[in-house]
C-alpha cells in the first residue's frame, strides 16, 4: 500500500474509527444538520476539531471473570500484617534484589565490578545474607531464594513515609512555624526578650542549624544511596529531609529575628559555628559522623548515640528550658518541631531497624558485637562533645536547670533507648 | 506563606554549609573529572519552607484527579490496548525515579560545591516522590482496571523481563561507575534533560487520548519537578566544563548517554506511543515527529549546540544517526514487531494491529506496510490458540534475533549489527555506538589516559541464555507469568478475555525448547561465526531472513 492510497482511504477511516457510542452521536448531530439551510450551516457550523474520541471500553475492574480478574494484591512479597499497607504497596522491591527475582543480576557496575547495593557496606549482618547469590549460567533458570531471601527486607518503617506522608507533614510543619513566627512578630514579642537572650539566639540557637544541615546532607542523604533494601533508603531520606528543612527553619527564623530585633546579629551564628570553644567539640563530633563509611553505623551513631547526648542536651534541656524565663515563647516552637521530627519519628523507624539486627535469628550477637564497638567510639566523641558545651548554661540570664541535671537526663534518656534495643550500657557513659 | 522573598530566604540559607575542620565527610564514590572549587549559585533556588506546600498542593491536584477518575468510572473508557502497555513502563519507572534520588549523593564530594547540594538534596526528595506516587498510579490499575494481572505481580517481573532488564539500565546507569559520567551526565544532562519530554510530556498526551486522564496528571505532576533536575544538570556540567581536561571525558560520556538513551527510550516509549494507542487521527503526532520537536529541536538544538561555545563536543553524528534509526531504519516498529514476537515472555496483552492502524502507519511511514503489513496480519490470524504454535515457532519470516551486549535491545536494525570478542566471549551488538560502549568506554583507559573510575557493564546480560535450553511452559512458571488459575498466561498477543481464547502452559508445553542466541553463537567456529555475521547482516527489514543466494 502506498502513501497515497492510505490518504485516498482517509474518510473511510475516520468513518470506522469511532466507536458505537460516539457513531449515534455523529449520526444525530448530522440529522440535525441536515435539516438546516445550507447558508444556515455555513454561518453556524464550526469546523470540526481534530481531538481523539471518547469510546465506552468497558475496562473497568469486575466487567468480567476470568482467571486473575479478582487478583488485585501484590503478589510478589509478603505483608508483614494480613494485608499490605498502602505504604508497602509503594514501597517494598522497587529496589531489586538478585536473591529474589533479578535473575540476570545488576547491569552496571562500578570500577570494582560491584554493582547494585552491596550487603558488605555495612558491618551488620541479617540472617540469610551468607547464602551466596543464587548462581546462574546457561541454562540455570532465573529463580532465586524465596522471598524474602534474607532479613534486611523484613524491615518497615513505622512511620510508613512514601511521597503523600512525607509532604503532608512536612508542609503543616512549615506552616505552623510560619504562623507562630508571623503571631510572635505582631505581638512584638521579641521586645520581651531579654538582651542576653538575644544574643543567645542569635548565636547559640544559630550554631545548631549547621549541625543539622551537616547531617542531614552528609550523613543521611548519603547513607540512603547505601542500605540493601528501599524500605531502609527512603526512611533514611526523610531523615534527611527533616534535618535539611529544620535547618532551614532555624536559618530563615535567624533571617527574621535580624529583621525584627534591632542589634540582632544574623551572621554571628557563623561565627559562633567557627570559632566558639564551646561548640568545637560538637562541630568535631559532628564532622567524625559525616566521615563514617558503614551506613548503618552512621545511622546508629547519629540517631541513637549523638542525637539524645548532644542533640535533645542541646535542644530539650538547654534551650526549651530557658526560652521562657527569657521572655521568649517563639523559639521553642521552631526548636520543639525538629525536637518532634527527631523524637517521634526518626527515632522510631531507627528503633525498628536495630531492633531487627539486634534480634536477628542468626547473626544478633555479631549485630551486638559490632554495635558494643560502635557505643565505645561515639558515646565518649559525643560525652565530650556535650560537655564542652557546659559554658552555654551560664549565659542567659535566666538560667535553666543545671548542666549537669541536664546532662543526667540526656544519659538516662540514652540508657532507656539501650534498654528498650537490649542493648548494654557502655562503661564510657559513666565517663 | 512567608513574608520574607524567595531571594533573600535563599541566600540565608546559603549561610548553612560550612567547610570541614576537623575530619573530611566520608569520599565513597569515584571520578576522573577534576573540579575546581568554584563560586556556583545553586540553579534551584528552593526553600524548603515554600518547597513543601508547593509539592503538597500538586499533591492534592493529583489526589483529587484520582479520586474524580474512579468516581466518574474512568475505566469505562480506557482503552486496553493502552493500558496493557503501562504494565510494562509502570513496572519499570519506580526504579529509575528512586535511582535518581540513590544518585546525588555520588556528586556531594565529587562536586566540591555546597552551594549545588542544596538543589540536589531536593532533587533526591523529588525522585522519593516520584517513585512512590508512580507505584501508587499503578497500584489504582491494579485495583480497577478490568485486568490486574501483570500489575499484581509488577516487580517480580520487571527484575526477570528481558523488556524490564532494558528499562533497568536507565536506572543502573545513573547510581554506579564514574559519579559524574552517571549522575550527571547520563542522568541529569541527558535522561532529565532530553528523554523526559518524550517519556512525561510526549506519553501522557497519548494516554489521555486513549481515556485514562490518571497518566498525564500523575506525570506531569512529575515532570513539574523536572526542570530543577535539569537546571542541577547544567550546573554541574558548566563545572566541568571550566576544566579542560574534562573535555575528552565528556565527549566519551555525551556520546554514551546519548545513544544509550536513544536505544532504551526510544525503544520503549516509541512502541507504547506507536503500537500503544487507538488514537489514528491522521493529525496526531507520531513518535517521529514528536521526537523531532521534543528531543531534535527543544534538546538537541536548543540545549545541546549552544554549549559548543563552551567546548562542548557534541556528538552530532550520533544524534543524526539515532534520527536515521527512527526514520529511516524503522526502530521503533523493529522494536514493538520484536516485543510482540516475544509476547509469551512477557506479562501484558498486545493487542494485534488492524487495518485501521496499517493506514496510520502508511500514512505517517510511508512504506511501513510493506515492510511490517505481512508480519502483523500473521501476528492477528496466530493470536487465539488454534492448533498453531505462537508467532515465534511459526513461519512468517521472521528470524529470530541476537541482543545487544550492551543496551540489551536485540539487534533489529539487522544491517548494523556488529560482533566483538570482550572477555572470552563472543559479543554482538546492535551498532557500533554499542560495541564503542562495550570496548572502548567502560575500561579503566580510555585513548590510551587512564580512567579507573569508570564502570563496568556486568551481569548475565542476555536473557536466554538463562533459560537456553529449556521448555517454554517452564520458562514462564519459573518466571512466574501464570495467572491464578494455575495454567493461563499472563501474557496473550490479544485482548480477549475469553478464557477459551486465552494461551495456556499446555499450549507452550508442546512448543520446541528455548535457544539462546548468544550460546549458539559462542558454539561455533571462528569461521562459522564470521559466516553467521555475513548472513545476519544481510537480512531485515521487519526480521526477514538474509535472502537465499541465487
Amino acid at each position: 500500500m502506498t502513501a497515497e492510497e492510505a490518504t485516498g482511504k482517509d474518510n473511510d477511516v475516520q468513518a470506522t474509527d469511532v466507536a458505537q457510542p460516539t457513531d449515534d452521536a455523529q449520526a444525530i448531530e448530522e440529522k440535525t444538520h441536515a435539516a438546516k439551510p445550507i447558508e444556515e450551516q455555513a454561518e453556524t457550523d464550526p469546523q470540526e476539531r481534530s481531538v481523539p474520541k471518547p469510546a465506552f471500553t468497558d475496562a473497568e475492574a469486575g466487567a468480567k471473570v476470568f482467571p486473575d480478574s479478582t487478583a488485585r494484591t501484590h503478589n510478589y512479597f509478603t505483608p508483614k500484617k494480613r494485608k499490605a499497607s498502602h505504604y508497602e504497596d509503594v514501597t517494598v522491591e522497587v529496589q531489586p534484589d538478585p536473591r529474589h527475582y533479578l535473575s540476570q543480576g545488576w547491569l552496571y557496575g562500578f570500577a570494582d565490578g560491584r554493582g547494585g547495593y552491596p550487603l558488605e557496606w555495612t558491618a551488620m549482618k541479617a540472617w540469610g545474607v551468607d547464602r551466596p547469590e543464587p548462581e546462574r549460567f546457561p541454562g540455570s533458570g532465573g529463580k532465586g531464594y524465596d522471598w524474602p531471601a534474607h532479613g534486611w527486607h523484613e524491615f518497615r518503617d513505622p512511620n510508613e513515609e512514601w511521597e503523600l506522608t512525607i509532604y503532608r507533614y512536612n508542609a503543616n510543619v512549615v506552616r505552623q512555624i510560619n504562623q507562630n513566627i508571623e503571631t510572635a512578630r505582631q505581638a512584638k514579642a521579641f521586645e520581651q526578650w531579654n538582651p542576653n537572650w538575644v544574643t543567645f539566639v542569635e548565636r547559640h540557637v544559630g550554631a545548631w542549624m549547621h549541625v543539622e544541615h551537616g547531617l542531614g546532607l552528609y550523613l543521611f542523604a548519603n547513607a540512603q544511596r547505601r542500605a540493601p533494601t528501599n524500605m531502609h533508603n527512603n526512611a533514611i531520606s526523610v531523615n534527611s529531609m527533616h534535618k535539611l528543612r529544620f535547618a532551614q527553619d532555624l536559618a530563615l527564623y535567624n533571617l527574621t529575628l535580624s529583621e525584627e530585633i534591632e542589634d540582632f546579629d544574623g551572621a554571628a551564628h557563623v561565627a559562633t559555628w567557627n570559632e566558639d570553644s564551646a561548640w568545637q567539640g560538637v562541630r568535631r563530633v559532628a564532622e567524625q559522623l559525616t566521615g563514617i563509611d558503614d551506613w548503618a553505623e552512621a545511622i546508629f551513631a547519629a540517631n541513637v548515640v549523638f542525637e539524645p547526648l548532644v542533640g535533645e542536651l542541646f535542644r530539650s534541656n538547654l534551650v526549651q528550658q530557658a526560652s521562657p524565663g527569657n521572655g521568649d515563647f517563639v523559639t521553642p516552637t521552631v526548636v520543639g518541631a525538629g525536637e518532634l521530627d527527631y523524637a517521634t519519628r526518626d527515632l522510631r523507624y531507627t528503633k525498628a531497624m536495630f531492633d531487627l539486627l539486634i534480634n536477628d535469628k542468626e547473626f544478633a550477637d555479631h549485630n551486638k558485637q559490632i554495635i558494643d564497638q560502635w557505643l565505645s567510639v561515639w558515646v565518649p566523641r559525643c560525652i565530650t562533645a556535650a560537655r564542652e558545651l557546659q559554658p552555654l548554661w551560664s549565659q542567659p540570664d535566666s538560667k535553666p536547670p543545671r548542666f549537669e541535671d541536664g546532662l543526667d537526663r540526656a544519659k538516662s534518656r540514652f540508657s532507656g533507648l539501650l534498654s528498650e534495643l537490649d542493648l548494654q550500657q557502655p562503661k564510657e557513659l559513666t565517663q | 506563606m512567608s513574608r520574607q522573598s524567595v531571594a533573600k530566604a535563599h541566600e540565608k540559607i546559603q549561610e548553612l554549609a560550612w567547610e570541614p575542620l576537623y575530619h573530611e565527610p566520608v569520599s565513597q564514590y569515584g571520578t576522573d573529572y577534576t573540579f575546581q572549587k568554584a563560586k556556583k549559585r545553586d540553579p534551584l533556588k528552593q526553600v524548603l519552607r515554600s518547597y513543601f506546600p508547593m509539592e503538597e498542593e500538586k499533591d492534592h491536584r493529583v489526589y483529587g484527579a484520582a479520586d474524580g477518575a474512579i468516581r466518574g468510572n474512568m475505566f469505562r473508557q480506557v482503552q486496553e490496548r493502552w493500558l496493557e502497555w503501562q504494565k510494562l513502563f509502570l513496572s519499570i519507572i519506580p526504579l529509575p525515579e528512586i535511582s535518581a534520588a540513590r544518585a546525588m549523593p555520588l556528586l556531594f564530594r565529587t562536586v566540591p560545591n555546597p552551594e549545588l547540594h542544596n538543589g540536589q538534596a531536593i532533587q533526591m526528595i523529588d525522585e522519593v516522590r516520584h517513585s512512590t506516587i508512580q507505584q501508587n498510579l499503578k497500584r489504582l490499575y491494579m485495583n480497577n482496571y478490568i485486568d490486574p494481572a501483570g500489575f499484581n505481580n509488577s516487580l517480580r517481573n520487571f527484575q526477570n523481563d528481558y523488556c524490564g532488564t532494558i528499562g533497568r539500565q536507565f536506572a543502573e546507569g545513573f547510581i554506579t561507575g564514574d559519579a559524574i559520567t552517571a549522575a550527571s551526565v547520563y542522568l541529569t544532562v541527558v535522561a532529565e534533560t532530553a528523554f523526559t519530554n518524550v517519556l512525561f510530556v510526549a506519553m501522557p498526551a497519548e494516554a489521555a487520548a486513549n481515556g485514562d486522564y490518571l497518566l498525564p496528571t500523575v506525570f506531569h505532576s512529575v515532570q513539574s519537578d523536572e526542570s530543577r533536575h535539569i537546571s542541577n544538570g547544567y550546573a554541574t556540567l558548566l563545572m566541568a566544563l571550566a576544566d579542560e581536561g574534562n573535555h575528552q571525558l565528556l565527549e566519551r560520556d555525551l556520546r554514551y548517554a546519548w545513544w544509550n538513551n536513544h536505544r532504551v527510550v526510544d525503544a520503549a516509549i516509541g512502541t507504547f506511543i506507536e503500537y500503544g494507542t487507538k488514537d489514528r487521527r491522521k493529525d496526531r503526532e507520531s513518535y517521529a515527529e514528536m521526537w523531532r520537536r521534543w528531543i531534535y529541536d527543544d534538546y538537541y538544538r536548543s540545549y545541546l549546540v549552544p554549549l559548543e561555545k563552551y567546548g562542548l563536543v557534541i556528538p552530532h553524528d550520533l544524534i543524526e544517526e539515532s534520527w536515521n534509526q527512527i526514520w529511516n531504519k524503522g526502530y521503533v516498529h523493529e522494536v514493538a514487531q520484536f516485543f510482540c514476537t516475544g509476547w509469551l515472555a512477557n506479562y501484558w496483552r498486545m493487542d494485534p494491529m488492524t487495518d485501521k492502524d496499517f493506514e496510520w502507519f502508511e500514512y505517517k511511514y510511508p512504506g511501513w506496510y510493506d515492510k511490517y503489513g505481512a508480519w502483523w496480519e500473521n501476528y492477528s490470524r496466530l493470536s487465539t490458540p488454534n492448533g498453531h504454535h505462537p508467532i515465534v515457532f511459526e513461519d512468517v519470516q521472521y528470524q529470530y534475533p541476537n541482543r545487544c551486549w550492551t543496551c540489551m535491545v536485540p539487534c533489529l536494525v539487522r544491517e548494523d549489527m556488529v560482533m566483538a570478542e570482550v572477555d572470552g566471549q563472543t559479543c554482538t551488538y546492535c551498532h557500533e555506538a554499542c560495541r564503542w560502549t562495550d570496548v572502548e568506554a567502560f575500561r579503566p583507559t580510555y585513548q590510551g589516559r587512564e580512567t579507573p573510575n569508570m564502570g563496568q557493564l556486568i551481569g548475565k546480560r542476555e536473557w536466554e541464555t538463562l533459560y537456553h535450553g529449556w521448555n517454554w511452559a517452564d520458562v514462564v512458571s519459573d518466571m512466574g507469568y501464570v495467572r491464578d488459575d494455575g495454567k493461563t498466561l499472563v501474557a496473550q498477543p490479544h485482548l480477549n478475555l475469553d478464557p477459551k481464547k486465552m494461551w495456556t502452559l499446555d499450549h507452550l508445553r508442546r512448543c520446541p525448547p528455548l535457544q539462546s542466541p548468544n550460546v549458539l553463537l559462542n558454539e561455533m567456529s571462528p569461521d562459522e561465526q564470521k559466516a553467521f555475521h555475513a548472513n545476519y547482516i544481510r537480512g531485515g527489514p521487519a526480521g526477514r531472513p538474509a535472502p537465499a543466494d541465487a
